[in-house]
């Protein structure tokens, strides 16, 4: 029953994250890059619900703004990680021999590298921009789709629909498309949330760092750093950001985390 | 043992050869010219060729990555661009930082871990149980960006508790050690409960249950004793993430450890001197798990890894 709760809270405000995020140009009350001066640092007011920042922006209409890059980040990390581990585990598992030791060692050696140093030092290397974090992303994130695909390719490989289609002269291509991928998906799913929980929290990271998404454009990472400067005077420049990346990071791993157990009480 | 000591080296080569490998292009990605980048354009054309020819880049890359590699095998690093100091020094003179941060981490982790873990695994089920699932769920979705400032308003700033940064005696530590060390411990109580509530189960500790051995010596001897292997590894492991953790924990806090330097050669646009910050952690780090995988194969004799 607790479980059952914290699911669909999770899914709940996943749904309210997601739609705040989107919506975003319709719900805030200002433009997210509009100064104004004369009202910086304020903490609360019926204009501001929840303050603004050492230019005078709303910090609401930024914290909303500021979903869009994350959810955007974390959603092109996962589907471009995804579809690389997913064609390079396909190969790996299905044909085996040299191909799988050569890929699987390029996998090891990108698997022992820190994820976030490299992400770090990517990114310092090719400068702030959305397109170099979601790259410096990828590199290491497709590793540990491929490995799942590997493994549950490796598995199912054995199993009698898999050795009829073969029989019947069913081609690779088929036997993984047909037969293959639609038994992964369950596993890629729960991979994917977590993939997704993990690149928000990078993103955030590399924008902490000033080596996320150039300003002013904001983001719950950048806010976080331009909050900390002020943090004798205003707390609360940090708290909303912070407060909505966690919550979104927590209502993916609650989520994850049922389809997970879900999956294990299903899997003979 | 000889076997799987090979084994496991000659996976450890490759992998270290590729990460440092991986280090030494990554210098070659800058976009444009490196050089005008570290300088600026107003450098004059005469500084910009020193520069050029003492990083190397006027020779081919293949001789510039055999000359990377040969100065690695001695300990050269190179120098930085704008201290007199080589790298290898200047990381030398901020690693124990790093390292006094990053195992009082561990132990911030350890103490906050094991108790929850023990008391969730010994009441199965109960309130503390579903406490200590819900720290691990929370710990893992704080982000330490996040926790480190939230840290300091409340206990430097409200409460007046710690000081608010930089190095000096245990107060300095408290706050960036919980900073680091609260994803770690999450994960720990994860796997610990885990491993114990598995542990609980085994014959053995049926067998020491009837023959009527006391609750207390069957939790201290039996269980806890084979659940902490898998502690072991995950401690190992995370312990590598800790390092590269340490920059952004290190950056809140104004930790002079790698981390910050890290970041402050970044910033400063050191190429030289993040490669050499980014090779000593990254090297670590494939040190520490080659270092694991030989630890645990001594502490449990059954792991074989297909050998």
């Amino acid at each position: 029953m607790a479980t059952k709760l914290w699911f669909y809270s999770g899914i709940a405000a996943l749904i309210l994250l997601t739609a705040g995020s989107l919506f975003a140009p319709l719900l805030a009350p200002y433009d997210p890059l509009r100064q104004n001066l004369e009202q910086d640092l304020m903490r609360y007011s019926n204009d501001h619900p929840l303050g603004t920042d050492k230019l005078g922006r709303d910090i609401l209409s930024r914290t909303l703004h500021g979903g869009r890059i994350s959810l955007l980040v974390g959603i092109a990390t996962v589907a471009l990680s995804l579809s690389i581990g997913l064609i390079i585990g396909s190969l790996s598992g299905y044909f085996g021999g040299w191909l799988d030791h050569l890929l699987m060692r390029l996998v090891d050696i990108l698997m022992a590298f820190p994820g976030l140093l490299l992400a770090i030092a990517l990114t310092a290397v090719l400068g702030p921009g959305l397109d170099h974090v979601i790259l410096a992303l990828c590199l290491i994130g497709w590793t540990g789709y491929a490995r799942l695909v590997r493994g549950e390719i490796l598995s199912l490989r054995a199993r009698d629909f898999v050795q009829a289609a073969h029989a019947l002269g069913c081609r690779p291509r088929r036997i993984i498309g047909r037969h293959l991928l639609p038994n992964l998906l369950p596993p890629l799913m729960i991979q994917a949330t977590f993939g997704l929980a993990a690149a928000i929290v990078a993103e955030g990271s590399l924008s902490f760092l000033g080596l996320g998404v150039e300003p002013p454009t904001p983001s719950w990472g950048s806010m976080l750093n331009d909050g900390r400067q002020f943090l004798l005077v205003a707390p609360h420049l940090t708290t909303y950001p912070g407060l909505a990346l966690m919550l979104t990071v927590l209502a993916l791993n609650v989520v994850g985390d049922t389809l997970q157990d879900r999956l294990r009480s299903r899997t003979p | 043992m000889k076997r799987f000591l090979l084994q496991r080296l000659l996976l450890f080569l490759p992998t270290l050869l590729g990460a440092v490998s991986l280090v030494f292009v990554l210098i070659h990605l800058i976009p444009g010219d490196p050089v005008e980048v570290m300088l600026g354009e107003t450098a004059s054309a005469a500084d910009k060729e020193a520069l050029r020819r003492s990083l190397g880049f006027d020779r081919p890359l293949a001789a510039q990555y055999r000359a990377f590699l040969v100065n690695l095998a001695s300990g050269d690093l190179g120098r930085s661009l704008y201290e007199p100091a080589g790298v290898g020094e200047i990381i030398r003179s901020r690693l124990p930082a790093t390292l006094q941060l990053a195992l009082c981490a561990m132990i911030a982790a350890l103490v906050i871990s094991f108790p929850l873990a023990t008391l969730a695994a010994i009441r199965r089920g109960g309130w503390i149980d579903r406490a200590a699932l819900t720290f691990s769920l929370l710990g893992l979705s704080l982000p330490n960006f996040w926790l480190g400032p939230l840290l300091m308003i409340v206990f430097s700033i409200e409460l007046g508790w710690t000081p608010v940064s930089g190095r000096g005696g245990f107060d300095h530590l408290v706050l960036p050690a919980i900073t680091l060390g609260l994803g770690m411990s999450a994960i720990l109580v994860r796997i610990l409960r885990a491993s114990l509530l598995q542990v609980i189960d085994q014959d053995y500790v049926q067998t020491a249950r009837a023959k009527g051995l006391p609750e207390k010596q069957i939790w201290l001897k039996h269980v806890l004793r084979n659940a902490s292997l898998s502690v072991v590894t995950i401690m190992s492991l995370q312990f590598g993430g800790l390092l590269a953790g340490s920059l952004i924990t290190e950056t809140i806090f104004s930790w002079p450890g790698i981390g910050r330097l890290t970041v402050q050669a970044i910033q400063t646009r050191d190429y030289p001197l993040v490669q050499g910050c980014v090779l000593v952690i990254a090297i670590s780090y494939v040190v520490i798990n080659f270092a694991t995988d030989l630890l645990y194969k001594l502490i449990d004799p059954r792991v074989s890894y297909g050998d």
